[in-house]
């Protein structure tokens, strides 16, 4: 793979020709990062939620990090293909990948050969997360939770609930929840949040498992009837969680970046403190709050704690459903 | 409604604005000409730049460019048979003919009266008829989309100009491609040959690149000369632009049908310019008097998918502005940018922004009109500059031109592999008589069949038998119907020539 890593090296160094020219050998020492501009990629394709967030964190990181930061994508294979492109990746911390829970531990588990492991990622930090939420059609005879359970209970894997992706939080919430209230619903995958919305507002699917800003961006359209977090969010106080029906669901998908494993722990820990600075910006919080994003926080150890916790639950609830490969 | 049109239209006769207008529509043609920069990528290099600005100009800024972008694929098309983005496959089929008998002055004059009025026609669906097409849309699910793409598979029957079994040879090979990489239901994976980086799928863009533009390469070296003929202005055709726009502008029907079938595409989030320009393509062909001139240099091909994929601009944002749903790719850009300016896509979003969404919608229709002029002055010098340019450079820079291409949409020295296999293969292939076309609609339309297929049945689980659903909803019953229409329209047609004493078509070459 040399090649690329030669390619990929090679268009940095033209494009900051000058910053390098002054500065010597950059990224050597971790005391002086960072020297030049870090690439901030993105292994989805532009416009989706993880996009949103790296153009609201954009600036306040240029100005914390006193470098350039761009935002880039490689798409495909629903992430892996960046991701297993940033395990072959310089470790010296001037790029930075997106990173999201659950499909960084999804991928890996479910597939021969995801191209990367898990582990291979050394996450910097999580600074957000979009709860899984239940929406069903406003003029749908569902209003409850309980009158969702009691609809598949009367007729067995008729009920269809679409989503974004496959083995996504969507799904394996999905999964989750039909295994906790012993009901059989259909899941059907779509290529994402963009195309699974139309798929409920034209009624070809009963339900949809999707994102909390849907329960914001489609208020007119449809019905959230339940949330999977530990308490009703800020700002959606009538949208009921799953906890306080006595289903013990609290997930979603979690973003981060991530960096090779390799990269240093002083460089990690820079990058760590800037993001985490970033969170605390009033412009972003605000938008966080108007869109239903979660504000998090895990440092980069707490952030380990969360991917393996979270890898621990997706592996009992697979095995239990026979899903493992 | 209309005191915020008038407010939009005002706001766009101030000078900053149609300065800013400008500025979009010409770079959006300069990244569109380039193949590899797709409007997409064009639109997401863009956005750092809008955050500068107030949310209305960014906007306008974002559309404008967006506008120029899909008519600059056309220039590359017509001229080296390299679609500059996925919405112009269908232009370089009779656009690049055009070109090699010398008429590509013709053909980009086409492009230019297409591009406008298909950018206009879609802004008016847009303007006028958004709740109610947004709707509609909405009556397209799985089945449907499954449909979509039979209908659109159809058109292999008037894309083999040779033989039909060789032009489902094609279609088929175009399909396989189509398979490789992460199933888009279910998330197995499939024909990777152990190779992690093929999990992605073949990628459409360095495809169309490999496939479009590399055998033409080799067949510039191989030749070593153009053909005589392709030097500018062969005899028996118009002289001048203005006979050329008065001459496409006297089929009045062909860019009216070719617009509202680019505009009603647009609107179907699972499909784009992509498949509009196709649809639009066939469709003109169907309609035509003379069928077997069409790709062999026939300027209603390029008329056709021209004005198509500059309508699907305008009808794209029909879902993306009412239902927060992105029509095109590019579109899911600009619902990011709204957002990110807490603005909400919705009904709400007419009345209480009134005067941004206007302006932004007026905007659009400004870059349109300021496409023609712009247009008709570079897109007329690039292309006296390629036909001026001998072999021995125009080759070598169509070549690296597709090189950078496929390897900047993501960084990827595969995807600059993925394009030169593809692209000798085609060669090849081409010499037995398999065109790139029906290779291109296997590989754009086969993730839209096999995901209608799948998810149809998925949904309709509940249903006694679920393969029916298929057959019982209106809409699909519709297109049903369309689909068996095209694949015996052929052979009407030919009956009926047979029945007048004309030979049928390609049936001899």
């Amino acid at each position: 793979m040399t090649p690329i890593r030669t390619l990929r090296m090679v268009a940095p160094i033209a494009a900051t020709g000058l910053v390098l020219a002054g500065c010597g050998s950059a990224g050597e020492s971790a005391a002086d990062y960072p020297e030049q501009r870090i690439d901030y990629v993105l292994p989805f394709d532009p416009g989706g939620e993880s996009d949103i967030t790296a153009r609201l964190q954009q600036e306040p990181l240029q100005e914390e990090l006193g470098q350039s930061v761009s935002i880039s994508y490689q798409p495909g294979a629903g992430g892996a293909l960046g991701w297993s492109e940033l395990t072959r990746t310089e470790p010296d911390g001037y790029t930075v990948m997106g990173c999201n829970l659950p499909h960084i531990i999804l991928q890996p588990l479910l597939r021969d050969d995801a191209g990367y492991e898990t582990d291979q990622l050394k996450p910097v930090y999580y600074f957000q997360s979009t709860p899984n939420a239940l929406l069903v059609p406003n003029d749908s005879e569902i209003e409850t939770l309980e009158d969702f359970v009691a609809e598949a209970e009367a007729n067995p894997g008729a009920l269809s609930v679409g989503g974004s992706g496959d083995f996504s939080a969507n799904h394996i919430g999905t999964l989750a929840f039909a295994d906790a209230a012993g009901i059989d619903v259909t899941y059907t995958p779509f290529s994402g949040t963009g195309t699974a919305v139309p798929a409920l507002l034209g009624g070809h699917v009963d339900a949809l498992m999707s994102y909390s800003p849907q329960i914001v961006q489609l208020e007119d359209d449809v019905r959230a009837i339940a949330v999977m977090t530990e308490e009703r969010m800020p700002g959606l106080d009538d949208v009921p969680t799953f906890v306080e029906q006595d289903y013990d669901l609290v997930d979603g998908a979690y973003r981060g970046v991530c960096v090779p494993e390799d990269t240093p722990d002083e460089v990690v820990d820079r990058l760590a403190e800037v993001f985490a600075t970033v969170n605390e910006d009033p412009e972003l919080v605000e938008s966080f709050e108007e869109q239903a994003f979660v504000l998090e926080n895990y440092d980069p150890e707490e952030s380990i704690e969360l991917t393996d916790e979270r890898a621990g639950e997706y592996e009992d609830l697979l095995t239990r459903l026979e899903l493992m490969p | 409604m209309f005191p915020d049109l008038l407010d939009g239209l005002v706001a766009n006769l101030h000078p900053a604005m149609l300065l800013l207008v400008l500025v979009g529509t010409v770079a959006g043609m300069a990244i569109g000409a380039m193949p590899g920069l797709s409007a997409t990528m064009g639109v997401a290099l863009l956005v750092p730049f809008t955050f500068a600005m107030d949310p209305t100009p960014g906007l306008v800024l974002l559309g404008a460019f967006y506008m120029g972008a899909i008519y600059g694929g056309s220039f590359t098309a017509i001229l080296v048979n390299a679609p500059g983005t996925p919405s112009s496959i269908a232009t370089a089929i009779d656009g690049y003919e055009m070109t090699k008998q010398g008429r590509s002055e013709h053909a980009i004059v086409a492009a230019t009266v297409g591009s406008f009025v298909g950018g206009l026609v879609g802004v008016a669906f847009l303007i006028f008829l958004a709740p109610p097409l947004a709707d509609f849309s909405l009556r397209f699910g799985p089945q449907e989309y499954f449909w979509v793409a039979v209908f659109g598979l159809t058109i292999i029957v008037s894309m083999s100009t040779g033989s039909l079994f060789k032009g489902l040879i094609g279609g088929a090979f175009g399909l396989l491609l189509a398979t490789v990489g992460i199933s888009p239901v279910g998330g197995d994976v499939r024909f990777t040959f152990g190779q992690p980086v093929l999990q992605g799928g073949v990628p459409l863009v360095p495809a169309l690149i490999g496939l479009f533009t590399i055998p033409e390469v080799i067949r510039l070296v191989a030749r070593r000369r153009r053909e005589a003929e392709m030097a500018d202005a062969a005899d028996g055709d118009l002289q001048g632009w203005l006979p050329m726009v008065k001459d496409i502008l006297s089929r009045p029907v062909n860019l009216a049908r070719s617009s509202v079938i680019g505009t009603m595409v647009g609107i179907l989030p699972g499909a784009g310019g992509s498949v509009a320009n196709l649809v639009a393509y066939n469709e003109a062909k169907r309609a035509s008097k003379h069928p077997e001139t069409f790709g062999r240099g026939e300027v209603d091909g390029v008329v056709a998918a021209e004005s198509a994929n500059n309508g699907t601009v305008g009808g794209g944002f029909i879902p993306t502005l009412t239902l927060g749903v992105p029509g095109t790719p590019p579109d899911a850009i600009i619902l990011g940018v709204l957002l990110l300016h807490g603005l909400r896509p919705g009904a709400e979003l007419f009345t209480t922004s009134g005067d941004l969404v206007y302006t932004f919608i007026i905007a659009l229709a400004v870059s349109a009109v300021m496409m023609a002029p712009v247009g008709l002055v570079a897109g007329r010098g690039l292309q006296r500059g390629v036909v001026a340019l001998p072999v021995r450079y125009l080759a070598p820079g169509i070549a690296l031109l597709s090189i950078v291409g496929a390897y900047a949409i993501r960084s990827s020295v595969i995807d600059v592999a993925i394009m030169l296999v593809l692209g000798v293969a085609a060669y090849f292939l081409s010499r037995v008589g398999i065109g790139a076309a029906p290779i291109v609609l296997g590989l754009v339309l086969g993730p839209i069949l096999e995901t209608g297929l799948v998810q149809g049945m998925l949904t309709s689980t509940g249903a006694a038998q679920p393969w029916l659903t298929f057959f019982t909803r209106p809409v699909s019953l519709v297109l049903v119907a369309m689909s068996a229409l095209a694949l015996l329209w052929p052979v009407y047609q030919a009956r009926a020539r047979r029945d007048r004493g004309v030979p049928a078509q390609g049936g001899a070459d």
